[in-house]
């Protein structure tokens, strides 16, 4: 499904909280319809990576492009274009005072992207598509886990963006319950969606990455098909790391 | 037996015809109406000063808190906007919160509205500015204890930081402020009790007026206390029953 144009694109990414460096210069690219899977021992600097993409934490140093905007730049709406790259967190963070359809459709409808008959319509159809549909309704609490993570996948999808984020979304869930995320996942994947994932499932790399980035003391140590980082790692660190997770 | 319901009924018609003395001669009972009104009005006026200047100091204050660390490294002009505009908040917060609320009252009496001789209005202004310093503390907490998931999901998906405020934090943080600002309420109803010191007729001061001019007091001071009451009682109720209202579509 990949394709030959770059959507994201990092250049010498650097991030520092106070005095502690979490990215050190990190290049690569995202093509549309790739799906990159990025991995790492915690506090690698994965999940910031994937949150400085949509800026949600701004880079200390160096550039983002996106659709060839750098988005980096302070005098750009970064508004606009997160518009077009849907978030999903490891706490799901749907809105409690709403209902499902209400979270989905209240960006669409006060961002004037849709009416809220289309947004509703729209919601509707993903709900049905990840087997929520009798849920529309309900408010947050009322849903378990895995629905909670589900709902927070189509709420962004309900943006129709142009990739989406996943930062760790399955962590936060009881083991049962990961693989129907992960199912939601897979087939968005087959639709073709450009996706970066943050995760710790390694049977997900593997089976629905086009590429791993391997992120380890805040740099890309090492990266390339799941074939390639699984089969045969080349750094110690890698091997090490693989050796304790599967 | 006959006795004590003899005792009894002697209590009732001397309470009866205290209460004539008192209330019903010369239309006294006028001046305890004139009083409520002009308690409700001030705490009403007030509540609503206080309520605006509450958002938006709570606006200014934790927008500050929370995006300091990024607009300093940035360097930009709006940084030093912001840091001035929560500086002044703070001098506000600290001045009105460590003087009395009738010393406040009596300067903006005395000293700022000289000329305005009705003490009502002067009395909302007084009590909405003092009032607001503590709304905006309650508002800023509650939208600091908001998880921090919350507004980056609105963010994430485009709102800017007032949508994201608008919608998704502030609905979430008046729920949780709900018995707070009700407390804050209910302590403003009674602070105004105060407002006979620049010659407001209020509940209390009709009270302790009709007291001094019929020598009675406990006709006319057990009155006041007992509307003071009343008033909490029906206010508690009510928010008792929106918070309800607020929860049972949460869950």
């Amino acid at each position: 499904m990949t394709t030959d144009t770059v959507l994201i694109k990092t250049v010498g990414l650097e991030k520092s909280f106070g005095d502690i460096e979490v990215l050190k210069g990190i290049d690569t690219e995202i093509k549309k319809g790739e799906v990159v899977v990025i991995i790492g021992p915690s506090g690698s600097g994965k999940s910031t990576f994937l949150r400085t993409l949509n800026l949600l934490e701004s880079p200390t140093a160096g550039q983002i492009f996106f659709e060839g905007t750098d988005i980096t730049n302070p005098k750009i709406d970064i508004n606009l274009h997160r518009q077009k790259m849907g978030m999903v967190f490891q706490q799901f963070n749907l809105f409690p005072h709403m209902t499902v359809l209400k979270n989905m459709t209240i960006a669409p409808v006060k961002l004037k992207k849709a009416t809220k008959k289309e947004a509703e319509e729209r919601a509707l159809s993903l709900l049905e598509r990840v087997g929520l549909a009798d849920r529309a309704n309900a408010y947050p609490s009322q849903l378990s886990g895995g629905q909670k993570q589900r709902v927070a996948i189509v709420r962004a999808l309900c943006m129709q963006p142009d990739v989406m984020l996943f930062d760790e979304p399955t962590s936060a869930l009881d083991p049962e319950m990961v693989g129907e995320v992960l199912d939601v996942m897979k087939a968005l994947a087959n639709d073709g969606m450009t996706m970066a994932v943050v995760t710790h499932e390694m049977g997900f790399a593997r089976e629905v990455a086009d590429r791993v980035l391997f992120i380890d003391q805040g740099i890309i140590m090492e990266e390339g098909t799941p074939e390639e980082v699984f089969g045969s790692p080349k750094s110690p660190r890698l091997k090490d790391f693989l050796s304790k997770v599967i | 037996m006959s006795n004590i319901f003899e005792t009894i009924k002697n209590w009732f018609d001397s309470l009866a015809h205290e209460f004539n003395f008192v209330f019903i001669e010369d239309n006294r009972y006028t001046q305890m109406i004139t009083g409520l009104e002009n308690t409700v009005k001030i705490t009403l006026g007030a509540l609503l000063i206080g309520i605006v200047i509450g958002i938006v100091i709570a606006a200014v204050r934790s927008t500050y808190d929370k995006n300091k660390e990024r607009m300093r490294r940035s360097g930009s002009p709006a940084y030093f906007i912001l840091a001035f505009l929560n500086f002044i908040c703070k001098v506000y917060l600290t001045v009105i919160r460590g003087t009395p609320v009738v010393v406040q009252l009596m300067i903006s009496y005395f000293l700022i509205f000289v000329s305005v001789k009705d003490g009502v209005p002067v009395g909302i202004f007084a009590f909405g500015i003092n009032s607001g310093a503590y709304v905006a503390e309650i508002f800023r907490g509650g939208i600091m204890s908001i998880d921090n998931g919350q507004f980056e999901a609105g963010r994430s998906l485009g709102l800017n930081y007032i949508q994201t405020m608008f919608h998704i934090i502030i609905p979430q943080m008046f729920k949780n402020v709900l018995p707070t600002l009700c407390n804050e309420f209910i302590a403003l109803l009674k602070e105004t009790s105060v407002a006979g010191y620049v010659g407001v007729v209020d509940l209390t001061k009709a009270g302790n007026a009709i007291a001094g001019r019929t020598y009675s007091y406990f006709m006319p001071l057990i009155s006041v206390a007992l509307i003071y009451l009343v008033i909490v009682m029906i206010l508690t109720a009510l928010v008792g029953k929106l918070e309800r209202r607020l929860r049972s579509s949460d869950h």
